[in-house]
């Protein structure tokens, strides 16, 4: 640590940045009283509310189904594409293609989306939101499980087609089992991110079917209460053990490398 | 899509056995989604610029000129000129930030750089709708800097902090920081440590030793950051309405009401391209200017 000299004081004032605001949510989100600015005793109520509102506990409930559909695609569709583009290419074009839709600005991947619905006449809901999602899931699991497979040494898939195992043996027996921990980052990636995902939900979900991120817009377009805190406490909470299964899993995956 | 499927199988051994069928499941299926549902979407909503409006929202496909010349009459150029100083403030600031950072945490000790980089990663994890409304809480009239100041005395009454130009570039900076001082950081990491130690023994001062080897070196990765944080501020339409009160219309606004209210989707799209020009040209600068430092070229 002494190494870092006057470096120091940027890397605290960056951290007490990054956390003041979300420790000042959740401080506020055991407020008793009804401001969402000044504390005024200590109480669990606005968690009570929280559990207690219908609407809100339905749109998680669509976020979830969203979330859950739009994994299932992006793990089936972005693993067998990133074996298949480590295995059969080396056009770094078709890589950048595949990745694309993460560094699409949102917006610009929304409005797409919903002239393209508009264009084929589907009808928006959870469905077209989960599709929509599933594109950008499947570019960052292509991008973790490539990079895993990118590590990988390809002479074990040929020694396991050598001794007369079939296409399918191999990669449930080889293959698999050295992506898997990879698979599991990408989709637990595109989980979380789903469930954060506002603007392309924004543009392309049904009038009936908001998801949560589209219900908290609405709550804080409203005004400020303390039901907002505590619904962020309980997020907060559930990012940082994603966060950190996720973390914990790609160091499992480098450390398998050694 | 053709020569794909034709191109030679590369390296792998397994390639004479492995058969066209086997390739086309699995490359078929992923590269067709993303045809699909990212590359027929924006080809389409950027063939709508040529387009004119319905009568009754929709697009009716008779070319025209009109959307580019309503893009740049003075009411919208003033969008896209304080659109671009907002997300370029935010942009540089979040550089200012962030490299000192990146810097810090690259001079780390190992175990302790993950650490450091997992808090830098975890409010980016968070709600973005909260991280923003986290904003409203501290800098309204009643919120806890306004108090801050008042309880040291800075100041006498509350100042207006909150729905100010200011706001809006602290909300984006907060908002894409991490994405700032995570490529920074793999390319300050990647520095060799004896250039600088060869440039200190030669008697280069500290200013100079960053000036003339770490700040070109890092220049790639400073760019990348610079790019993240860059195209969504651009594009972003909640930070200006959340924490500008709406009082600051940027692109992603007008974007947003052209598809939402207005219903003219052809112009809307024509604001859109203005965000996948600034994508594109942005790229390829950041490739131009690695692949110049990558082989040592002048700087």
């Amino acid at each position: 640590m002494k190494a870092l000299g006057w470096l120091r004081l940027p890397l605290a004032l960056c951290m007490l940045f990054l956390y003041l605001p979300i420790a000042v949510l959740v401080v506020m989100s055991f407020n008793g009283g009804r401001s969402a600015f000044s504390m005024d005793g200590f109480s669990l109520r606005w968690y009570g509310e929280l559990a207690g509102n219908s609407a809100l506990l339905e749109a998680l409930g669509n976020s979830l189904v969203v979330a859950a559909g739009a994994t299932a695609i992006a793990v089936v569709l972005g693993t067998t594409l990133a074996v298949g583009l480590a295995r059969y290419t080396r056009s770094s074009a078709l890589d950048a293609y595949a990745m694309s839709p993460a560094i699409m600005p949102d917006l610009v991947l929304a409005i797409g989306l919903l002239s393209f619905y508009s264009l084929i006449s589907m009808t928006l809901g959870l469905f077209s939101v989960m599709l929509a999602h599933a594109v950008f899931g499947m570019a960052f699991v292509v991008a973790v499980v490539r990079a895993r497979l990118a590590q990988a040494d390809p002479s074990l898939e040929e020694a396991s087609r050598d001794l007369g195992a079939g296409a399918l043996t191999t990669f449930r027996r080889v293959t698999l089992p050295t992506i898997a921990p990879a698979v599991v980052a990408g989709a637990l990636l595109t989980f979380t991110l789903s469930l954060d995902e506002f603007v392309i939900a924004f543009f392309t979900n049904g009038p009936t079917t908001p998801t949560l991120p589209i219900s908290i817009y609405s709550m804080v377009r409203f005004g400020v209460t303390p039901e907002i805190n505590a619904l962020a406490t309980v997020l907060l909470l559930v990012s940082l053990t994603v966060v950190i299964a996720s973390a914990r899993l790609s160091r499992r995956t480098e450390a398998t490398d050694e | 899509m053709t020569d794909l499927i034709t191109s030679t199988p590369t390296g792998r051994g397994a390639g004479e056995r492995s058969s066209r069928w086997e390739r086309v499941t699995l490359l078929v299926p992923g590269l067709g989604y993303v045809t699909a549902f990212m590359a027929v979407p924006v080809l389409l909503v950027l063939s709508y610029v040529f387009f004119q409006r319905g009568r009754f929202g929709g697009v009716v496909y008779e070319f025209t000129w009109d959307n580019f010349s309503r893009a740049l009459s003075p009411t919208y150029r003033a969008v896209l000129v304080d659109s671009v100083v907002i997300a370029g403030s935010a942009t540089i600031l979040a550089l200012l930030i962030g490299y000192p950072v990146a810097y810090a945490i690259a001079q780390l000790p190992a175990r302790w750089r993950n650490v450091a980089l997992v808090l830098v990663v975890i409010p980016f994890w968070t709600n973005f709708l909260v991280r923003t409304y986290a904003w409203i809480v501290l800098l309204s009239s009643e919120g806890l800097v306004n108090r801050g100041l008042e309880s040291l005395g800075v100041i006498e009454d509350p100042i207006t902090l909150l729905y100010t130009r200011g706001a809006v570039v602290v909300g984006l900076v907060y908002a894409y920081l991490p994405l700032m001082i995570l490529p920074l950081y793999a390319s300050i990491s990647k520095l060799d440590p004896e250039l600088r130690e060869a440039a200190t023994n030669l008697g280069a001062s500290r200013f100079r030793v960053f000036r003339t080897i770490t700040w070109p070196l890092t220049l790639p990765g400073a760019l990348t950051g610079c790019i993240f944080v860059f195209v969504p501020s651009l594009g972003n339409f909640v930070v200006p309405e959340l924490l500008g009160g709406g009082k600051f219309v940027m692109v992603g606004n007008v974007v947003r009401d052209q598809f939402l209210k207005a219903r003219d989707w052809p112009f809307g799209a024509t604001l859109a391209l203005v965000l996948i020009v600034v994508l594109v040209v942005l790229f390829f600068v950041q490739s131009r200017v690695s692949r110049r430092v990558s082989t040592g070229g002048p700087s």
